[in-house]
């Protein structure tokens, strides 16, 4: 067994996503403690440019056309091979769409540990996951053996998984990709928005204190006067009361705008990690001990509905 | 064969026709109709029932809540019963004339005070009858809106040409001088005198045309009344002798039909119920109070049971073919917005002169729609939330007592200790955020009374009232079982509520409450400690406030004075808004409406409509509440009606708490 | 076609948490459980599936307090079977590999076309039971699944990705799928009807053989997440709040 830390690398529709930086920073971290190297591992056709700024020592590349779009059965074959060998470390998976899919499966599949939800590792090199909806933090012993971890957001910067100078490639074999028992039939866009709220620098998002859709004119109203645009957390877009083309949480988009203001907004976790790049996040909420107050810059716990009228009122009266 | 063998065998024929005709459609309805129903226990109270018989049937007393129409209905009935015998005379006079065409009943027929009566009741009916076809024709009210208009226009006229009919006919033969109580008949010799310049053979044949016309329109009019609103006149007495006389406050159980609660199909309702469907005037006065109504969604209660009666009477017709029997009670002939509109404010079933009652069948049938859980998704969840954590907000039961925390002295745990009064928070006055400082206050409230009092804690879940009357049966039962429970293992005298909906459903649904425990309302009690001198207020406030009557303390258990004398004692000025006392009108919360979604035909809803009403008042500065809904629901709206800065909602527990205070400082 | 929905029961998060003395556990004394929100979705497509092609469902847990309750008002929606594992559940810590593999055993039983169960639970740190469970059987997995149509040996399955993208999964059968969300929210039960399928429905219990433990993660410590930084809160009147506002929205160059 060699001491790297294998990161595979999450991506779709010829784009990295963060969490493969987040977990290339968070593998250099572990390293400190384990030594080797970051090692990036990457599955895809015609994807090797992808891997042009990741801060890895060296990039495993199994190119293979079945591999263009992510299917489960065919990453878990080409993975299972190529972690029997090598026996790194440890693998990072991205606890997600894709990461989840495969890690849980390789574990069962090659006998081999397999720790959830992390956030970070302790400067002993230990994984800390977040559980319980980001109530409980577990910090766990790594593994003797191969051990596989999917990550969360949080615990680094992308930026920190970066690096200007583009990691060796090296192509590997891929195995036998056919007889595969699930397949891509197609994919289905997200309804096209009136408004990409991942651009938008101003984003006025409602959660469930908005009790119902009319209520969500307020919230326009406001968007409009301070130049922006309204967005919401998952039970808004659930109820059918806004389009899922604004929906921001794990599920939706993430978004980093200058100022996100919410209203009546908890706090949970997917939504928390899918804002927490944002510049200034500013919240309203009536209930003083929400999650959200752990993440937000300011905040006031008032009624939004004692504020709109008001607010508007300033904000217009400060434009002229 | 002479005319008058003739006319007797013409009347025989036109008899016989014509109550055939009525009884074959007064069987179909009540035999078949009626004979489909549930079973009903058997009833008791025969002494309340006669009085009933007095009050509503004779007196007519509820009719005259809208005044001008229940003075010409009171005409009309009164006219109907003393001019029946008129009927009668025509009848036997008919049937007689081949023997005896000058036939006169004996005794009734030719006693004067009598002929006085009914000579005066056909211009009492004459003129009421012209007040109610200007009443419907020219202003035409709200409440008309659905009924069948040219149904009471037909009978209004039928009326009117059988008091016309019989004015002439008898002005006639005081004229031929046949009449032997002509004295007594003052109206009818005036009719008689327009007559009296034609020759005898002319004014005779004029008596006999309308001698027919009335008997006939009256024939006539027979059969028409099994159809619809006015066989009224044949149940109105039966419904309301055999009137529900259970507090207004507690529902009937919820029928079972092998595995199937609720009622699905029409014929599921008790035969009790059916008679109210047959018994609607379709007067709209329901409709008129109707929160539901009045902002603009699809429920009239009117209407409701109009639809109800048109269904029994399709599904129970003898000659029904196969497409009317595959018509669905709910679905068809009831929409489910229409049941789930229902705020279950009782202003209908207060309104209603013959005792229909609204509420049951619509209750009965959202029990059906729950079991087979046709629910909308925010009530769905909100019934969840019930189940899990015993409230209606989903927080944990352990959350229910934060709000005592800052308060000094510990408030007592009942479940520890014994105390004389048993507190019965409920899930707003616990939870919602609204109120956590209003709850504070009543707590310290009770404190400066040196009230012995105690909570449930965590022990404590959703009374259930609001949940029986959304339909989810089981969960009440559920909430009743675990409830009583807790309770049972406390020691207390009395029972105090915070909320009058658990007041309702503790007082009147609980089982064996009243005897053990009573049950009081904090009005109720602030009432008696005031009175008893143990609160005192020195200083008085001086506010001019309005108050409005929740639903579920004013028409459902009748408390509207203990209130308004702690409003007085604090040394506020009671300015009543038009819609006050039994007339207040919904917030809009109750009947699980808060848990649902806000329905799309809303116009303006009702508690936008009343804090508009209470702002109106001139000089009014404060609507005085009593129950945490409406708080909620009034200050919400003065937000969203935009009456900020004309109103204030506030808890009659803060202005004791304010006049308390004033008077602590002063000390 | 043979449906299985799987579930299991985790702390409701409504409640506080606390960690027990150990400090590598949570405290179970005022925990409640209930059951996996993203099982109870997968019981939900389990009986869409069931009314719109006629499957047969069965539904699975394990004998822990609150399972019954789970069960019954499966039945209720209509399930067609409902079985509880039983084993010493609650005296270890049974994690999730070895849950899966207690779980493995019985549905080679059942002979399951399609198995839908959660994609994750709350308490997941060894991974999650659904693709454990599917290569445990053999079996392909497809996990943030929205949407199910089952057509002839095959399952087409609505994958979902972040930013609203969708993906169609075409899957051979017999498939474990990681249920995200049915296509309606799990409907409401009344407690009549709860209690009638009391009545009437008999859970099977099936006994299991002494559970596998093997992979465990060996908890060093659980803690509370340190508050960090908390919001800087503004007080006062909707007015003052405002106009605080409005300042801050100058200040970041937003006015």
């Amino acid at each position: 067994m060699n001491q790297d830390i294998y990161v595979v690398i999450e991506h779709l529709r010829g784009q990295a996503a963060d969490i493969s930086y987040i977990m290339l920073a968070g593998a250099r971290a572990l390293t400190q403690k384990t030594g080797g190297e970051v090692v990036a591992v990457l599955l895809g056709h015609d994807v090797q440019s992808l891997a042009d700024n990741m801060a890895a020592g060296k990039v495993l590349y199994v190119d293979h056309p079945t591999l263009t779009e992510f299917t489960s059965d065919a990453y878990q074959k080409a993975l299972a091979g190529l972690i029997r060998e090598r026996e790194p470390r440890a693998v990072l998976f991205a606890s997600s769409s894709i990461g989840a899919d495969v890690s849980s499966v390789l574990s069962a599949r090659l006998n081999l540990p397999l720790i959830s939800s992390c956030q970070s590792f302790s400067a002993d090199g230990r994984p800390i996951s977040q559980i319980c909806g980001g109530k409980i933090m577990v910090e766990s012993d790594l593994p003797e053996a191969t051990t596989l971890l999917t990550m969360i957001p949080g615990g680094y910067k992308p930026e920190e998984g970066q690096s200007g100078r583009a990691p060796e490639i090296i192509k590997m074999e891929a195995p036998a990709l056919d007889d595969l028992r699930v397949t891509l039939k197609q994919y289905i866009e997200p309804e096209a928005g009136d408004v990409d709220i991942s651009k938008e620098p101003i984003l006025v998002s409602v959660g469930r204190g908005i009790q119902n859709q009319d209520n969500i004119t307020l919230a326009e109203e406001l968007a409009r006067a301070l130049g922006g645009a309204v967005s919401a957390s998952r039970p808004v877009v659930d109820q059918g009361w806004m389009s899922t083309s604004r929906l921001v949480g794990k599920s939706g988009k993430k978004v980093k705008p200058k100022v996100y203001i919410t209203l009546g907004i908890s706090g949970a976790p997917e939504h928390a990690e899918a804002i927490m790049d944002s510049e200034t996040i500013i919240a309203i909420n009536t209930d003083p001990a929400a999650p959200i107050f752990d993440i937000a810059r300011y905040g006031a716990a008032i009624d939004m509905f004692d504020l709109f009228d008001v607010l508007i009122a300033k904000v217009k009266e400060a434009k002229g | 064969m002479s005319y008058d063998a003739i006319k007797s065998i013409v009347v025989l024929l036109a008899l016989l026709a014509s109550f055939g005709v009525f009884g074959w459609r007064c069987y179909q309805a009540l035999q078949i109709g009626l004979r489909r129903g549930q079973s009903m226990p058997v009833f008791g109270q025969w002494g309340e029932r006669i009085k009933g018989l007095f009050i509503y049937v004779a007196a007519q007393l509820r009719l005259f809540r809208f005044k001008a129409p229940g003075i010409a209905h009171f005409f009309v009935f009164w006219g109907f019963l003393t001019l029946s015998l008129t009927i009668l005379q025509a009848i036997f006079e008919g049937l007689l004339a081949y023997a005896n065409p000058h036939f006169v009943l004996p005794l009734i027929g030719q006693w004067g005070p009598l002929a006085l009566l009914q000579d005066l009741f056909i211009l009492c009916v004459a003129l009421a009858i012209l007040y109610d076809l200007y009443l419907r024709l020219i202003v035409n009210p709200e409440r008309y809106k659905g009924s069948h208009k040219s149904q009471g226009l037909m009978v209004l006229m039928f009326i009117f040409t059988i008091m016309l009919s019989l004015a002439v006919m008898n002005g006639i033969r005081i004229n031929l001088g046949e009449d032997p109580s002509m004295a007594w008949r003052p109206l009818e010799q005036m009719t008689g005198k327009i007559f009296s310049g034609l020759n005898e053979e002319t004014q005779r044949v004029i008596e006999e045309i309308s001698y027919w016309l009335h008997l006939g329109v009256v024939l006539l009019f027979l059969t028409e009344l099994p159809e619809g609103k006015h066989f009224h006149i044949v149940t109105s007495i039966p419904a309301v002798l055999l009137r529900n006389l259970e507090p207004r406050g507690r529902l009937p159980a919820a029928p079972e039909f092998k595995g199937q609660i609720g009622v699905k199909k029409v014929e599921q309702f008790r035969w009790r119920q059916m008679l109210d469907f047959y018994t609607c005037t379709e007067c709209g006065r329901c409709q008129d109070m109707c929160p539901a109504f009045a902002s603009g969604q699809s429920l009239s209660p009117k209407m409701l049971i109009m639809s109800l009666r048109d269904h029994l009477k399709e599904q129970g017709s003898v000659r029904s073919s196969a497409t009317a029997s595959t018509k669905s009670l709910i679905g068809d002939a009831i929409s489910q917005p229409v049941l789930w509109a229902c705020t279950t404010c009782y202003a209908c079933d207060q309104e209603c002169p013959l005792f229909i009652e609204h509420i049951p069948p619509i209750v009965d049938m959202r029990r059906y729609l729950v079991n087979e859980g046709e629910v909308d998704t925010l009530l769905q969840k909100t019934l969840a939330n019930l189940g899990r954590y015993g409230n209606s907000f989903g927080q944990s039961e352990r959350m229910r007592a934060k709000w005592t925390q800052p308060i000094q002295p510990v408030i007592k745990d009942a479940r520890k200790e014994a105390v004389e009064y048993l507190w019965f928070v409920g899930d707003y006055a616990s939870y919602h955020v609204m109120f956590s400082d209003i709850t504070r206050k009543t707590a310290q409230v009770f404190q400066k009374a040196d009230l012995d009092f105690g909570i449930l804690h965590d022990a404590e879940r959703n009374t259930g009232n609001d949940v029986r009357r959304v339909g989810e049966e089981g969960l009440f039962e559920s909430l009743v079982e675990k409830n009583t429970a807790a309770m049972d293992k406390c020691k207390y005298r009395t029972l105090i509520t915070t909320d009058p909906h658990s007041y309702n459903t503790l007082k009147n649904e609980y089982p064996a409450n009243g005897n053990n425990h009573p049950v009081l309302h904090y009005t109720e009690l602030l009432d008696q400690l005031i009175a008893s001198g143990k609160l005192q207020f020195d200083r008085k406030l001086g506010y001019k406030v309005t108050y409005h009557d929740p639903c579920y303390l004013g028409r459902y258990n009748g408390i509207y004075d203990a209130p308004r004398r702690v409003i007085r004692a604090v040394g506020c000025e009671l300015i009543e808004m038009p819609r006050h006392g039994d007339r207040a009108f919904c917030c809009g919360a109750g009947g699980g409406r808060i848990w649902m979604e806000e329905q799309p035909e809303v116009k303006e809803r009702p508690a936008e409509s009343r804090v508009r009403e209470a702002a109106g008042m001139p000089g009014v500065s404060t609507l005085v509440t009593t129950c945490p809904k409406d708080l909620v629901m009034f200050r919400d709206a003065v937000k969203t009606a935009g009456l900020e800065g004309k109103i204030v909602v506030k808890d009659l527990i803060e202005l004791v708490d304010e006049a308390l205070e004033l008077n602590k400082e002063a000390v | 076609m043979n449906i299985v929905a799987i579930f299991n029961l985790v702390p409701d998060l409504v409640e506080e948490l606390e960690i027990d003395q150990s400090g590598t556990a949570l405290n179970m004394d005022f925990l409640r459980l209930i059951i996996n929100e993203f099982d109870d979705h997968a019981i939900e497509q389990a009986i869409l599936l069931k009314e719109r092609s006629g499957a047969r469902v069965s539904v699975v847990g394990p004998s822990i307090d609150g399972a019954d309750d789970v069960l019954y008002t499966a039945a209720s929606k209509g399930a067609d079977q409902v079985i509880k594992l039983t084993a010493d559940f609650q005296g270890k810590k049974v994690n999730n590999h070895a849950m899966a593999r207690a779980f493995a055993s019985t549905l080679k039983e059942l002979q399951a076309d399609l198995i839908l169960t959660g994609v994750q639970a709350n308490t997941d740190l060894d991974g999650s039971i659904g693709p454990l469970l599917a290569e445990y059987l053999g079996m392909p997995y497809v996990g943030y699944v929205s949407g199910v149509n089952a057509v002839d040996g095959k399952v087409v399955a609505r994958k979902e990705y972040p930013g609203g993208l969708v993906a169609e999964m075409e899957i051979k059968l017999p498939a474990v799928l990681g249920i995200q969300a049915a296509e309606q929210p799990p409907r409401y039960v009344a407690v009549t009807k709860v209690r009638q399928a009391m009545k009437t429905t008999t859970i099977e219990e099936r006994l299991l053989a002494e559970p596998d433990l093997s992979g465990d993660v060996c908890i060093h410590r659980m803690f509370k997440p340190e508050v960090g930084t908390r919001a800087e809160m503004i007080e006062g009147s909707a007015d003052e709040v405002a106009a605080r506002l409005v300042g801050i929205f100058k200040e970041i160059g937003v006015l």
